[in-house]
């Protein structure tokens, strides 16, 4: 879902209120970047001068710790979050071949976002339901027992 | 008094005071343990893992630079267990590392060569895959090459800890870690300022100047050009450094000959330019203070990275910095103008280089301000280093050159000159010729002690026939955060801030010589190379700007009066806010 001008207006603002409110407390930066990462859906170079700005740190600290950790994002994630577990049960079950199909459909390789913005492959190991092994998620919605061939009819309910 | 820690380094018995580190210690003793991510007084973090050591009664191996000592500790810095595994760790390093040391611009003065030569690296036991590196070359400036990074982050700390500027930061993780600016952009589109710190603080070739040699050479070698160099006031501190003359004696007989045989046309002096400097700086200054309306404090303009830092970080002191060019872009302006009529030289064929302690010189070389009809005021700036590395490839032996003068009508300089290489200088040369402006009574004694010294911030009080000054110098982006924050909220007011950019100024300047963090340990080499221009200063009969006849000369016979119109149409400059990230 691509924000519109006034969402990143209105965002921003609350950002910055959100900065004014945690900057003396100690250790501000984690919480004040996973709240504009949960905002925002991203931190865009934008977001990170506003947060070294009011921080007073150079924004290459900011980008260090975003470009550290896993949980944040540096590009617009799409509006469907799609997961295919590469863990060792899903692995060993095919579910290499389910993301290449899932690749193919979409055009794009594992943490990209399709043009549209509609869909995002992330890298995933463990989901944590290996009997049903390969498995996928959308979203909150499970996918079990999986081959490349049901992969086409899933998106599309998408 | 302090609480002492009584230890055993290699049997020997160590007495040092609570809080020392065991490298600490072990300096102390006069016991050298290996480093190659600590540099004293800008980093110590514990990274690399070469200044390992053994500690009785620890578990593992500790890192020598963070491990703080303690009573009755047993340490052990060269043991069998110790050399292999500090080799494992430099084979490590050379895993990722692109080891072209024969192109290298650090071959010979790299310090993980040096420790590999050391501890016996014979072969690369673990070659594998190599990261992705980026070469940036697209600064006037700095090139950063990642393929040369062992990821130690001296520069970092030099950019963030020593400057606080933090242009380069460190990214991503584990094999994917990456040292430089956020998004994988170049350094022409961050905050930096070009100071080169970063360059003298890597142990490696990661980063060096934009090398301008073979432009250097190219116009040397055109018969049609008619080339003129100038060395900085800082050159003459540092440049027998690079030919192993001692450290903290001036060469600038050595410098005026090396450069003669380099085959330059005329050899100039940055410093007569400095004096010249003087002489609008100083005027300026005593304009702005006898004008009521006049913007205070007045802020000295000489270093083009303070000037950068000022543009990105404070433009609202812009009004504050002196119009004035700095010395070598004056001295180029009238090298094109007073000299090439003088002389009936086509000032089209002129090429104007200069030889600078600093990095940022070649970006404001750069600068569209800083010209007159067309033509750049300077048209090539090369560092120490270059100018070290063209006396080799032209085959001068530097420590046998018998001592010349400078070329006349721009080779003459006062002993204020020399010192605006060093923290304070130019201050110092200011007042010099400002007290007598605004006193009209010569001054006894030419030194102004206050303003002298390594101290972050200086300050003092002049008192000019009844008008008391309030001075202030700072030299480090970081100090001049300090003042000029000072300023801006009341705290303090002040008529004239000298600052520099570079930590100690350009003695240790982005364009210097590097001396290796071993070495660094022991000397302070801000306090050493600015002994060599006070030594200048003082040798000389003629102290102060204003009596330098060449300089007297320049003023009646071309540019009329300080401050007058033709010196205002060459001499002087203009400066804008600029962003530190465009989006």
């Amino acid at each position: 879902m691509a924000l519109t001008t006034e969402q990143i207006a209105k965002k921003t603002e609350e950002l910055k209120a959100f900065i004014e409110e945690h900057k003396n407390m100690p250790g501000p930066l984690m919480p004040i970047m996973q709240y504009a990462q949960e905002s925002f859906g991203y931190l865009s170079l934008e977001t990170q001068l506003i947060i070294s700005d009011m921080l007073g740190i150079p924004v290459t600290e900011v980008y260090g710790v975003a470009t550290f950790y896993a949980q944040f994002s540096l590009q617009p994630k799409g509006d469907n979050i799609i997961s295919v577990c590469q863990g060792t049960a899903c692995y060993v079950k095919g579910g290499a071949a389910v993301l290449a199909e899932v690749e193919k459909e979409l055009g794009i390789t594992s943490n990209q976002t399709t043009q549209d913005g509609k869909f995002t492959i992330q890298d995933t190991r463990c989901l944590g339901c290996c009997g049903l092994a390969p498995v996928m998620t959308i979203n909150e919605d499970v996918y079990g027992k999986l081959t490349p061939s049901k992969v086409k009819d899933i998106l599309a309910k998408y | 008094m302090e609480k002492m820690i009584n230890l055993t380094i290699d049997g020997i018995s160590v007495s040092v005071p609570e809080g020392f580190t065991v490298l600490e210690a072990a300096r102390a003793a006069n016991i050298n343990i290996p480093t190659l991510c600590y540099l004293k007084d800008v980093q110590q973090i514990g990274a690399c893992r070469i200044c390992l050591v053994e500690i009785e009664k620890a578990r593992g191996l500790s890192a020598a630079c963070v491990m703080p000592v303690s009573e009755g500790m047993v340490v052990h810095t060269n043991t069998e267990k110790l050399r292999k595994q500090r080799r494992i760790n430099l084979e490590l390093l050379l895993a990722s590392h692109n080891r072209e040391c024969t192109s290298c611009v650090r071959s010979g003065n790299c310090e993980l060569q040096a420790l590999c030569r050391e501890y016996g690296v014979k072969e690369y036991p673990y070659d594998g895959a190599r990261k992705e590196t980026i070469t940036d070359e697209l600064s006037p400036s700095i090139v950063r090459d990642n393929s040369k990074c062992i990821n130690c982050r001296r520069c970092v700390a030099a950019c963030y800890n020593v400057q606080e500027i933090g242009a380069i930061g460190v990214s991503k993780r584990g094999f994917k870690t990456q040292i430089g600016p956020i998004f994988g952009r170049s350094l022409i589109a961050t905050s930096c300022v070009n100071c080169g710190q970063c360059i003298i603080a890597c142990p490696v070739g990661a980063l060096h100047e934009k090398e301008n040699i073979d432009d250097v050479w190219a116009a040397i070698s055109d018969p049609n050009k008619y080339v003129v160099v100038q060395p900085a006031p800082a050159v003459r501190a540092s440049i027998g450094e690079e030919f192993g003359l001692p450290m903290g004696v001036a060469q600038t007989g050595k410098l005026a000959a090396a450069l003669r045989r380099l085959g330059f046309d005329k050899v100039f002096d940055t410093n007569f330019g400095a004096d010249l400097t003087i002489m609008e700086e100083g005027t300026e200054l005593v304009e702005r203070l006898k004008d009521k309306n006049a913007v205070l404090p007045m802020i000295t303009s000489c270093s083009p990275g303070w000037v950068s830092y000022c543009e990105k970080f404070y433009p609202e002191f812009i009004p504050n910095l002196s119009s004035c060019k700095s010395p070598h872009e004056m001295a180029g302006a009238m090298a094109k103008t007073y000299y090439a009529e003088k002389m009936g030289i086509d000032p089209k064929s002129m090429v104007v280089v200069s030889v600078m302690p600093c990095t940022a010189k070649k970006y404001e070389a750069k600068r569209p301000e800083l010209s007159n009809n067309g033509m750049q005021d300077v048209d090539y700036v090369i560092t120490v280093r270059e100018l070290a590395r063209m006396i080799r490839q032209a085959g001068i032996d530097f420590t046998r050159l018998p001592n010349e003068s400078f070329d006349s009508l721009m080779g003459e300089s006062a002993g204020a000159a020399d010192i605006f290489g060093v923290t304070g200088g130019v201050m110092e040369a200011a007042l010099r010729t400002v007290y007598e402006i605004m006193t009209g009574k010569t001054l006894e004694n030419v030194n102004f002690e206050d303003v002298r010294g390594t101290k972050g911030v200086k300050e003092a009080t002049i008192d000019l026939n009844g008008t008391k000054i309030n001075v202030a110098v700072a030299h480090g982006t970081a100090n001049a955060k300090k003042v000029l924050e000072s300023v801006k909220s009341g705290e303090k007011t002040y008529h004239f801030i000298e600052v520099m950019c570079c930590p100690g100024g350009c003695v240790t300047g982005g364009g210097q010589p590097i001396v290796p963090s071993k070495e660094l340990q022991y000397i302070d080499i801000k306090k050493i190379r600015a002994k060599a221009l006070y030594s200048e200063d003082a040798s000389k009969t003629v102290r102060k700007s204003h009596e330098n006849p060449e300089i007297k000369a320049i003023y009646n016979e071309y540019l009329g009066k300080p401050g007058g119109h033709k010196a205002h149409e060459l001499l002087h400059t203009t400066y804008s806010a600029k962003e530190k990230y465009f989006i």
